[in-house]
């Protein structure tokens, strides 16, 4: 399926839960959000929440800033 | 001396730093520890998914558990924005909620959008977080945002990365005059003298990035920032002595050895 990664198209595998993908991307980043579809889907059900063809994914973290 | 309290947290250090334009990560760190500060703020922005996520990041260096983690809104023009990015940093902060409010205007100037910061405020305290609010210098719209329920209120001393210093003394010592909660002088400084000079007002901290960040030797201007808010704070307290046309000579008259 196609989705929406940070902006960026990107192909991922049908059935694909939030936890695969960040596995997929190799992020091992302790701090960071992931909003889909503009709303912010909980650390706890990223194990379980499934991505659908077309959704955009937000995948956020902290940076340095004033 | 009285401790900064900010969200019923105890501080002995009244400045706050910005974790924006150092060189490395290792700069950042050394600056963040020579300035004696307890408190950074960050961004929130989409991962770099391209870079190799083996890695150092930000909070690894920057950790929690030393340092209150302050995230910002900077870089949002409107309420929906900055709250949606308010929501985003709670959750990467595993429910944190301790937010800078900073909604823009214009990229020029970078001067508040008070229209909508107020809008924003007003949302953000109704849905618990604590809000330490960016705004301009002016008293009126200070005391306002502390009547919404800000945590603490922060008047630019002039435009952000500007290094003008405090440009209205007058409005600043107004809004710590009138306030109940902390008034923290947020963007302009340039130099130690500007933070020791926002102390010395009454205001209950200085928050500065660039001042220190683009400094020659920012770990040096970490030092110095340090002693001028410290310097300043102890020098408000202190009570200043009023300024006198005429000259007053410290020595005493009496038992002079001059003259016949």
């Amino acid at each position: 399926m196609n989705i929406f990664l940070n902006n960026e198209p990107e192909i991922l595998s049908d059935g694909s839960t939030i936890k695969k993908l960040l596995e997929n991307k190799n992020i091992k980043n302790t701090y960071y959000a992931v909003e889909i579809n503009r709303k912010i889907i909980p650390k706890s059900h990223h194990e379980t929440y499934v991505i659908k063809d077309g959704d955009r994914v937000e995948i956020i973290t902290a940076i340095g800033g004033g | 001396m009285s401790k900064l309290i900010i969200d019923k947290k105890e501080y002995s250090s009244r400045l706050i730093l910005g974790t924006g334009k150092y060189k490395d990560f290792d700069e950042t760190k050394s600056a963040l520890e020579s300035s004696g500060c307890e408190m950074v703020t960050v961004a929130i922005r989409r991962m770099n998914i391209g870079q190799d996520q083996a890695s150092k990041n930000l909070l690894d260096y920057v950790t929690p558990d030393k340092y209150t983690i302050l995230p910002n809104t900077a870089g949002c023009y409107t309420a929906k924005d900055a709250i949606r990015t308010c929501e985003i940093a709670a959750e990467l902060l595993n429910g944190e909620k301790l937010i800078k409010l900073e909604v823009l205007s214009q990229s020029k100037t970078l001067f508040p959008d008070i229209v909508e910061t107020i809008k924003a405020a007003e949302i953000l305290v109704k849905k618990d977080f604590k809000v330490m609010v960016y705004t301009t210098d002016d008293p009126i719209v200070a005391k306002e945002l502390e009547n919404i329920g800000c945590e603490c209120v922060m008047p630019l001393g002039s435009a952000i990365g500007s290094g003008i210093g405090i440009i209205n003394e007058f409005n600043i010592r107004e809004i710590v005059e009138n306030a109940t909660v902390p008034i923290i002088v947020d963007a302009g400084v340039g130099t130690a003298s500007d933070a020791c000079i926002a102390m010395e007002l009454g205001c209950d901290g200085v928050l500065m990035n660039t001042a220190i960040a683009c400094a020659k030797e920012p770990n040096i201007m970490a030092t110095a920032m340090k002693y001028a808010v410290i310097a300043g704070r102890e020098a408000f307290l202190a009570g200043r002595i009023a300024k006198k046309q005429s000259g007053s000579p410290s020595s005493p008259k009496a038992g002079l050895v001059t003259g016949e």
